[in-house]
């Protein structure tokens, strides 16, 4: 069978009426916390993982993937109509949409970026049905010592490739990975670093540390600024429609930006952020209105938004097909797919094969119902941005230490999620990045299995890391991702790469 | 601004020695206890100590590369901060970790929710706080009967369900 039966088949799953519900809850909640400034997809998830123990696994996944789709509609909105990012992916949406707003045409930005969503998410899903396949077929024949190249590639670029600082992407990775080593070594059964603490024993808990960093230490964070002026909301003027002029201009970078977008997230590279930059320094270039770039071009609205929802889409490649996130959303999503005992990866094509084309069908749904719940609705969601902070971050916190409680009620876990979040607190302060952490803690143990794994097949000889072409290939690709990012910067070269940087979800 | 800045480039160094010695820290504490550990390697000569070895030299690395730099005056200074919503909020945590099993969740989320709108700039707990406590047993009702959550009960929560 083809990827098309597959993907008929995983549509009858996905319209069972219960998965649609699960869908839409998805993708409202999606759209929701996307458009609150202060939590993301990943948080989201990370509360829900608990919640969602009791629940079928099929529906849970289809949610967190409509959460992560509706993060990323959502996200826009705050960009325009308030000019701070729901998420980091819609930095650039603020650029020319904020203006657009202000200029009385925030309805239309707000259609461009729904509808450029719309077509991005729908080429790009079909990108991952199709590609998906080809993937695991490759995949099929590697090995540990294959799987802990692609881990290597997946920490370098996570961590250094991008950003202005190798120093704190790889600290932050590091602290990770040592966090990762805690708890029960899985080959020998020897407690590491528990200090015969039971607690301990079972590792860090993914949920405890992704509400730390991403709740409590984004909360000490805002709180700590604080008292400075309110941003001012932009009232939506006028039609949500867009003229004739606006379709024109805006087709060509929503299908610029998809084919921008999708690559980047399905390479091991990491964020959504960088597919956007690289759309709006495009749209730019090409753009016929260029002197309209900075006071509210439609073309710098469309592009990055395509790119931003295909680059969502793309960063399902690896989760799916190879077990690899890139992303810390991606990387919540893979503890959400281990709590129901999956591990993704080309064994789940074969072993589950209805849930896996149930997933990548339901994306095809949630991103149709996503366009409804945007464009007609959209005053709906513009109302949320007028809570009062005090309540919204309270209700931010009651709802991150609710997840942590569920998960393991003991003061122990609170404990840790009051440190680890003064951690964060701490990152935050001196700029640095969050996902490292969190993909380090979660595929540090599966690294560290491969490559024992890989080192018990040899007999210890470190040499069958670059006996097989695709582990030397990858590693060698790793390297250079490590060392031409150091040698541009210490050439003066680093603001590229800091504008390209990678942020938390 | 201009005074600000100076006080913050003459922490510079201060802040990057800091984090440094915690990373210091962190690699020693890893040392210390890989040391302990009984090194079966087996066939692959990689026994449960050799990764957290490995992580624990990286990290010292990264710990002195953390000091060339804050020396190098790269260290990026934090934006200006106050103290008084921060330490509020951490207070918050504190108190409903503190009364989260004598007290139950209710109460407990009540104290952190007051405390975390105060640091907001919602500064009369003689309103928030009620209002979180209820806020709070509301989602008590719903997470612990109606999707079987394990939240801690205290008084409150005994008060109308007595069963749970």
């Amino acid at each position: 069978m083809g990827a098309f039966d597959f993907l008929l088949q995983g549509l009858a799953t996905a319209s069972e009426p219960m998965m649609l519900l699960y869908a839409l809850i998805g993708v409202t909640l999606g759209t929701a916390v996307g458009v609150l400034p202060g939590i993301g997809p990943a948080l989201t998830v990370a509360l829900l993982l608990p919640v969602t123990y009791r629940l079928d696994p099929a529906g849970s996944l289809i949610m967190f993937a409509g959460i992560y789709y509706g993060g990323m509609y959502g996200g826009s909105t705050t960009s325009i109509l308030l000019n701070t990012p729901g998420e980091s992916a819609s930095i650039i949406t603020a650029l020319e949409g904020n203006k657009m707003a202000r200029k009385g045409r925030g309805g239309p930005a707000l259609a461009t970026a729904a509808i450029g969503s719309f077509v991005a998410g729908l080429i790009a899903t079909l990108m991952l049905a199709f590609l998906a396949p080809w993937i695991v077929k490759v995949a099929l024949v590697f090995g540990p010592r294959e799987y802990f190249a692609l881990m290597v590639l997946a920490f370098v670029t996570v961590s250094a490739a991008f950003g202005d600082s190798a120093l704190r992407g790889l600290t932050s990775l590091f602290i990770g990975l040592a966090l990762a080593c805690i708890g029960i070594d899985q080959l020998s059964g020897q407690a590491r670093l528990a200090f015969g603490v039971p607690e301990l024993l079972d590792g860090i808990e993914v949920t405890t540390m992704a509400v730390a960093m991403f709740a409590v230490g984004e909360v000490l964070y805002v709180a700590g600024k604080s008292g400075q002026e309110d941003d001012k909301v932009e009232a939506v003027k006028g039609s949500v429609w867009m003229n004739r002029q606006d379709w024109a201009r805006s087709w060509k970078p929503w299908l610029r930006g998809t084919a921008i977008g999708f690559p980047i997230g399905a390479m091991p590279a990491g964020g959504a952020e960088i597919g956007t930059f690289l759309s709006y320094a495009t749209e730019k270039k090409l753009s016929k209105h260029p002197e309209e770039f900075g006071e509210g071009a439609i073309e710098g609205v469309a592009g990055p938004e395509a790119a931003n929802n295909a680059s969502a889409a793309g960063t399902l490649v690896p989760l799916l097909t190879l077990g690899l996130p890139t992303t810390a959303t991606a990387a919540i999503m893979l503890a959400g797919f281990q709590q129901f005992g999956l591990q993704p990866g080309p064994l789940l094509f074969a072993t589950n094969p209805t849930l896996v084309w149930g997933l990548i069908a339901s994306l095809l749904i949630a991103n149709a119902m996503l366009l409804v719940l945007n464009l007609p609705l959209i005053g709906l969601w513009v109302k949320l941005l007028t809570i009062p902070r005090p309540w919204l971050y309270a209700g931010i916190l009651l709802f991150a230490t609710l997840g942590t409680i569920g998960a393991n009620p003991s003061t122990f876990e609170l404990g840790m999620l009051l440190a680890f979040g003064v951690v964060g607190y701490v990152m935050r302060l001196y700029g640095y990045p969050i996902a490292p952490l969190v993909v380090g803690l979660i595929l540090g143990p599966m690294a560290e299995q491969q490559l024992r794994r890989a080192l018990s097949i040899s007999q210890g000889d470190w040499f069958t890391l670059v006996q097989s072409p695709v582990a030397a290939v990858l590693l060698l690709i790793a390297l250079l991702a490590l060392v031409v990012p150091l040698i541009m910067r210490a050439r003066g070269k680093g603001q590229v790469l800091s504008q390209l940087a990678a942020d938390e979800d | 601004m201009s005074t600000g800045d100076q006080q913050h480039a003459r922490r510079h160094p201060v802040a990057a020695l800091i984090i440094a010695a915690g990373l210091a820290a962190l690699a020693g504490v890893m040392l210390w206890d890989s040391a302990r550990l009984a090194d079966m390697g087996g066939y692959s000569g990689v026994g449960p100590a050799s990764v957290p070895r490995v992580v624990a030299f990286c990290i010292l690395g990264l710990s002195i590369w953390t000091v060339i730099e804050g020396f190098r005056g790269d260290f990026r200074h934090p934006e200006h901060q106050r103290v008084s919503p921060v330490l509020w909020v951490i207070g918050g945590l504190a108190a409903q970790l503190l009364l989260l099993h004598p007290a139950g969740f209710s109460i407990a989320t009540g104290f952190l929710f007051a405390m975390v709108a105060r640091a907001f700039g919602k500064r009369n707990l003689a309103m928030t706080l009620p209002i979180g406590i209820a806020l709070s047993f509301v989602v008590w009702v719903i997470f612990s009967q109606l999707l079987m959550l394990h939240l801690p009960a205290g008084p409150l929560e005994r008060l109308f369900f007595p069963g749970g």
